[in-house]
């Protein structure tokens, strides 16, 4: 018992000590915060001798708002949603950022006029672009007869076999709706109106039945890989990963594809707010955001970190024509709309939901 | 008049030795030992109450309570005060308005606002954060300047969700959850059939839930019956296999079931490799209700099984024999002898597996697909859209379906008829 004791407190040590450090960021785990961590945290902890920590959250605006709703807040910066940005940010719990505090682009552009336009918000700073595609397994179609565009998704004639589908309104709809011939300029005016939701729900009932449903975005690969579907909606970074980093045979199709920006926020009494700042503008300014490139396949948001080839951390594989920024990907690209979804995702949810529930 | 013979002098008190009474120093010693005992108890009281209690009481409170924008809106709620119920919004009104908008905008707190009016009205939130971020350029007639910002302003829906939202205390919360909205006027309607869900997936917790305790029941009462009679060492063999799952983490053991059932899983396999079936009509056991229906049974069976265990290992087997040898049929001594006798475990047992099934979220949420979710996916869904008052309502629903039937168990078999073991 007192061995058990000792053991305990000599734990509890161990944990305090771990939260003693001098600043805390918070991602998303996994692949990306993998990323984050090679790119960002550790060089620069090495850099500025701030010891900086790591911690995972399955979605970091969540913790961060009830933490400051409750006046606790531990974590200095979180990697959140753009929507999730803009939303926690009009609702006063996170702390400014003033984009003329961010440093220069590498050719001297001020950060102004270098990020992509939106890429820096009120309380926000984007640290890449990412997309939401679809992706198959190039086993199961043979050259030449593979799908090429957003509506093939959806057409079980000339490409037979399961689906994969991330379970909710936000992205699937629009899916539906472009492959149904809406270009992206009108997807979210059409899906403003009924007739509109009633067209994407349509298409989505032509495929109901061949669809298996994810949530996590580690489980679309693998239902790849599993043969479970034949192609299935998927963060592009998490497809690149199993085609380039474990040689699984996925392929991307980028028509349709539904980007983002990612953002680092501070949130509202973060108690290493000057820290949380400095590595703001570490991990945002070009070097940073290239660093992060190599690691994961999600664009950059600066005009000077796309300037130069940026090299897959494998060593061999050029990042450019992988990110969901590139101009051959972006034929056909809709920019998820914030505004939109913080609207419309309770009764647009719950309708689905419904929708799904329903057989 | 004499003195009448049977009256006594009162009698003198009984004394301890050292002379005090004796009802004090007996109350005295027991209160000792009374507040020795709460002083024992107190620790893992004031852990219930920290862990338990407290949080119960606050996800309940906040299932009612919801002051995003009454609380940014102190102009508009007075008005709304002064005001009956439908009365269209005059000037004053849209002052008012003006002068919360400012502070709101002042304190950023518009979004906050206007989410809360957002969850019984859809568009509200950028409506008021767009005319937050004009403001200041708010002039008289304010009528007219909110006009001119969004014709919404006009809408009679938009103000009555904002008087519906001026009182921090609102029932909106419980309406949502049981697939109502209000109409312009405030009285209550059912939304429309094709966004009604909440409704239909509590039924279906409970139905899922009966179904897979049955399940369990009929799995369990064999396995447990062996283990009661088997001999000691086969019988401890068979306890492992028992005890072995159930010491194995949740997470593996529904990852497992996704590799044995899945379309190119092990089961799927093997009947395509013996040619029960075709390669192109695989068994689809995975990722519909059918998965969350087996996964489920497999991962509460224990607790089904250990109640059943303890209640027929202390049945003596003499009860049966009597009967036997007394003329009843091997069925007439299970159903009259054996089976009253278990029912205590079978109690237990059901009732545990019913309750843990009802709460259930992560298998469901992994194997569940389209048609297997319960309603406790969509209180994860809410909290995680932080939506958490929507959240606590389902919550707080589903709490008072589980008493409901803890008290309908109750007045049908009797609680102190419980038997865990």
């Amino acid at each position: 018992m007192k061995r058990l004791l000792i053991l305990s407190t000599a734990l509890t040590g161990l944990a305090v000590s771990a939260q003693a450090s001098d600043l805390t960021v918070m991602s998303w785990g996994g692949a990306y915060g993998a990323a984050q961590t090679e790119a960002h945290v550790k060089p620069f902890a090495a850099k500025t001798g701030i010891a900086t920590v790591m911690v995972d959250s399955d979605n970091p605006a969540t913790p961060i708002k009830a933490a400051v709703e409750a006046g606790n807040v531990t974590t200095d910066v979180a990697s959140v949603e753009y929507a999730d940005a803009v939303r926690l940010c009009d609702e006063g719990l996170l702390e400014p950022i003033d984009i003329n505090a961010l440093p220069p682009g590498a050719d001297g552009t001020p950060a102004s006029e270098d990020f992509l336009p939106g890429a820096v918000t009120e309380c926000g700073v984007s640290t890449d672009i990412w997309a939401q595609v679809y992706a198959y397994d190039t086993t199961k179609f043979p050259e030449g007869a593979a799908p090429t565009t957003v509506a093939d998704f959806f057409d079980l004639k000339k490409f037979p076999g399961k689906r994969g589908m991330r379970k909710g309104a936000k992205t699937m709809l629009e899916m539906a709706l472009m492959a149904d011939g809406v270009p992206p300029a009108e997807v979210y005016a059409t899906l403003s109106t009924p007739e509109g939701v009633d067209r994407a729900f349509a298409k989505l009932d032509t495929i109901k039945d061949q669809v298996v449903w994810w949530e996590a975005g580690a489980q679309p690969p693998q239902l790849l890989a599993d043969g479970e579907v034949v192609m299935t909606s998927a963060y592009n970074g998490r497809i690149f990963n199993a085609a380039v980093g474990e040689g699984k045979p996925f392929k991307i199709v980028w028509d349709g594809q539904i980007y983002e920006n990612e953002m680092y926020v501070i949130p509202k009494g973060a108690p290493n707010k000057d820290k949380a700042l400095e590595f703001i503008k570490f991990a945002t300014s070009t070097e940073g955001l290239q660093a992060q490139a190599q690691q994961i396949s999600y664009g950059p948001a600066r005009k000077s970190a796309n300037a130069t080839e940026i090299i897959y951390k494998d060593g061999k594989t050029v990042m450019g024509p992988n990110l969901p920024t590139a101009p051959e990907n972006m034929a056909n690209a809709l920019e998820s709309s914030f505004e939109f979804w913080v609207d419309k995702d309770a009764e647009l949810n719950e309708r689905f939901n419904a929708w799904l529930a329903s057989n | 008049m004499p003195a009448d013979p049977f009256v006594t002098a009162p009698p003198a008190l009984l004394t301890t030795s050292d002379g005090r009474p004796l009802k004090a120093a007996l109350a005295q010693a027991q209160g000792r030992a009374r507040r020795r005992a709460f002083l024992l108890v107190a620790p893992l009281l004031a852990f219930v109450i920290f862990t338990f209690v407290l949080p119960i009481a606050q996800m309940l409170q906040r299932s009612v309570y919801h002051d995003g924008f009454s609380a940014n809106a102190p102009a508009v709620r007075a008005w709304f005060a002064a005001t009956v119920p439908g009365t269209p919004p005059d000037e004053t009104a849209f002052a008012a308005l003006a002068q919360d908008f400012r502070q709101m905008k002042a304190d950023k707190t518009a979004g906050l606002a206007g989410t809360r009016v957002n969850y019984t009205l859809p568009e509200s939130r950028s409506l008021f954060t767009a005319t937050a971020r004009k403001a200041d350029d708010l002039a008289p007639p304010y009528r007219d300047a909110f006009l001119a910002i969004s014709a919404k302003w006009a809408s009679p829906a938009v103000w009555q969700a904002m008087r519906s939202a001026a009182s921090p205390y609102t029932s909106d919360f419980y309406l949502i959850a049981t697939d109502f909205e209000r109409a312009d006027d405030g009285t209550p309607r059912r939304v429309q059939e094709n966004q009604r869900i909440y409704v239909y997936l509590f039924v279906k917790t409970f139905v899922l839930s009966g179904v897979i305790t049955l399940l369990c029941l009929l799995l369990a009462f064999p396995v447990a019956h062996l283990l009661a009679t088997l001999p000691m060492a086969r019988a401890n063999l068979l306890m492992i296999l028992v005890l072995l799952p159930f010491w194995t983490s949740l997470l593996v053991r529904t990852s497992s079931w996704i590799v044995m059932l899945q379309g190119q899983g092990v089961v799927n396999d093997l009947l395509v490799a013996t040619g029960v079936v075709d390669d192109q009509n695989r068994l689809e056991m995975m990722y519909n209700q059918l998965g969350t229906i087996i996964v489920m049974t497999h991962i509460l069976l224990p607790f089904m099984i250990l109640p059943l265990y303890s209640v027929m290992k202390v049945i003596p087997p003499s009860y049966a024999r009597a009967a036997r040898s007394l003329g009843a049929t091997s069925w007439t001594t299970f159903r009259r002898i054996y089976l009253p006798q278990t029912l205590p475990g079978i109690g237990a047992g059901a009732i545990l597996v019913f309750i843990l099934a009802v709460g259930y979220y992560i298998t469901p949420a992994l194997v569940g697909g389209a048609d297997g979710q319960l309603i406790s996916n969509l209180i994860d869904f809410h909290m995680d859209k932080s939506n958490w008052s929507l959240a606590a309502a389902l919550s707080a629903m589903l709490l008072a379906g589980v008493l409901v039937i803890y008290w309908l168990y109750d007045r049908l078999v009797g609680i102190d008829n419980l038997k865990f073991g």
